[in-house]
């Protein structure tokens, strides 16, 4: 039949579905905060509570985190399940990471500081939660700049051990969300344990493969 | 600026230079006796002042004319852990605390202690609006009416004895009525305490109500302390012991976080949270477009030192936090 002529270097239909179907699933926080915040600033609606500023920055912050998460699951999830199909959807998931992480910041300058921006330095030189926060934003950038096929292909090898920094990132992340909370950790344990299982499921995987070369040589 | 500058504390207040250093001499004459651990403090703290503030002198205080918040606002954004820790879970869970009948026990050092229902308590004591400042160590402030009682008028029904150097409080922790206390996130039973002066400050008030009306459970009904000089977790809410005790009383934020929260916990954009800054403030007020809430600079003592400082005279306030 036809299935010999097909050209393997466009993307199947599916695909693109599944990738629209993905986008609009990774805008939908945004539209959603972004109605509110329409509504909030129109008619002091009470969509985001009585303090919408902290309300916007946590939930980009969050939003920022589970798409970190979800792109750090696309390996394990190949891995043990066999759907190789997944790693078309890496890059993206990281760059809604990078972008609800960038609104996060961009919240916490234009909104939050506001006229007293210039106290950001302050705060990420003194404040260990922001510090570490901002490392994890200032890491996700040259991951961005590089994720286009031109950087992967001019990087070569040093593609991959570049991208290693998002397990770093990872850390960061979870440690500026546990160390921002009063006493309450249960949400940001939550985090820490999902980033465990992604980061220990890699860890085990490495070490696995180097013991068991030796045996097959 | 120094710490002084900006307080503003009257020169006569202050206490002199020669006897405030001698405190570490005299603490060392009092030689290799172990130290008395008080409340994890290795020196022992200040003794209350003698300073007595006339409801007429602190009267500024009572009022504000800054923009209020809204009710809607200061009845759904609270931190009231017993009934979860979202800032919205206790206006959610708070239905189910029962505030009738209530009765409060009052007991330690004072002459006339008794177990009392909230009625008598208050016996003959007119309800006054007070419309205050409230800064949240979180980095937020609102302006609320309250409605209730100066401490001090209830507090010296009991006859406080000379021993009574501070008053303990503490709240209901009943895990039927409250789910949030099924979670360890704090050591229940809620525990507050004010040293003996700072109780019997006009400022320092024993709410039943705001915006006019009865004080809604998430806001800690029926009887809640309202300390505005202070940071707000400092206003212990459903308040069912009072206590009159000699040594600085454990309080829950600081048994949780002892370098966080320090048993004094005066407003004080001099000293940061060791995590975040106190210098400035997100004002939770008005019904303009809260989405640009103003942010503005946190006062000394919550803008109440001209009324308080003096409590506090000769007191190292970046540690005695």
């Amino acid at each position: 039949m036809v299935l010999m002529a097909k050209p393997k270097r466009r993307a199947e239909p599916r695909i693109i579905i599944a990738k629209t179907l993905v986008h609009l699933a990774a805008l939908t926080p945004l539209a959603i905060l972004l109605w509110q915040m329409w509504g909030v600033a129109r008619t002091g609606s009470n969509a985001l509570g009585a303090d919408p500023v902290a309300e916007i920055e946590h939930r980009l912050g969050l939003w920022a985190i589970r798409f970190l998460m979800l792109a750090l699951a696309i390996t394990p999830l190949r891995q043990l399940a066999g759907w190789n199909v997944l790693v078309r959807f890496r890059r993206m998931l990281g760059l809604y990471a990078f972008a609800y992480a960038t609104l996060h910041f961009a919240a916490y300058l234009g909104l939050d500081l506001r006229s007293y921006w210039t106290q950001v330095f302050e705060d990420i030189a003194k404040r260990p939660y922001i510090t570490v926060g901002f490392t994890a934003w200032a890491l996700l950038v040259p991951l961005a700049i590089t994720s286009t096929a031109g950087w992967i292909r001019r990087l070569g090898r040093n593609w991959a051990r570049l991208h290693k920094l998002v397990y770093a990132v990872a850390v960061l992340a979870v440690l500026h969300f546990w160390w921002l909370v009063k006493s309450d950790i249960r949400e940001p344990a939550l985090y820490a344990g999902i980033a465990a299982l992604l980061l220990g499921f890699r860890a085990w995987k490495r070490r696995r493969v180097r013991t068991s070369l030796p045996a097959r040589a | 600026m120094s710490l002084r500058e900006v307080l503003d504390i009257p020169a006569r207040d202050i206490t002199d230079e020669a006897i405030y250093r001698d405190r570490r001499r005299l603490l060392a004459a009092l030689g290799m006796l172990p130290a008395w651990g008080i409340a994890g403090c290795s020196e022992a703290a200040p003794p209350p002042s003698n300073v007595v503030v006339t409801p007429d002198q602190a009267k500024a205080g009572f009022r504000t004319a800054e923009e209020q918040t809204r009710e809607a606002d200061a009845t759904t954004y609270n931190n009231f852990y017993e009934f979860g820790t979202a800032k919205d879970d206790p206006s959610n869970a708070a239905r189910t605390l029962r505030t009738k009948p209530w009765t409060v026990a009052v007991g330690g050092h004072c002459a006339k202690p008794g177990k009392l229902s909230l009625d008598d308590l208050l016996k003959d004591l007119q309800p006054q609006e007070r419309i205050y400042r409230m800064r949240c160590v979180e980095g937020w402030s609102m302006v609320i009416p309250w409605l209730g009682v100066p401490l001090a008028d209830v507090l010296k029904r009991f006859e406080p004895s000379s021993k009574a150097k501070y008053v303990a409080f503490t709240s209901l922790s009943d895990p039927r009525q409250m789910p949030g206390v099924r979670a360890s996130v704090l050591d229940w039973p809620y525990r507050e305490g004010l040293r003996i002066d700072e109780a019997m400050h006009p400022l320092a008030l024993l709410a039943t109500g705001m915006y006019g009306k009865p004080l809604p459970q998430q806001n800690g009904a029926p009887l809640r302390l309202v300390v505005p000089w202070k940071y707000g977790f400092k206003g212990i809410k459903s308040i069912i012991a009072i206590t009159f005790v000699e040594r600085m009383p454990k309080t829950s934020w600081n048994m949780s976080q002892p370098s966080e929260y320090g048993f004094f916990s005066n407003v004080n954009p001099g000293v940061d949270h060791p995590r975040w800054s106190q210098k400035t403030e997100r004002r939770i007020a008005g019904s303009a477009s809260k989405l640009f809430a103003e942010r503005i600079p946190t006062r000394p003592f919550n803008g109440y030192a001209e009324q308080v400082a003096s409590l506090y005279a000769g007191m190292d306030l970046k540690k005695w936090f």
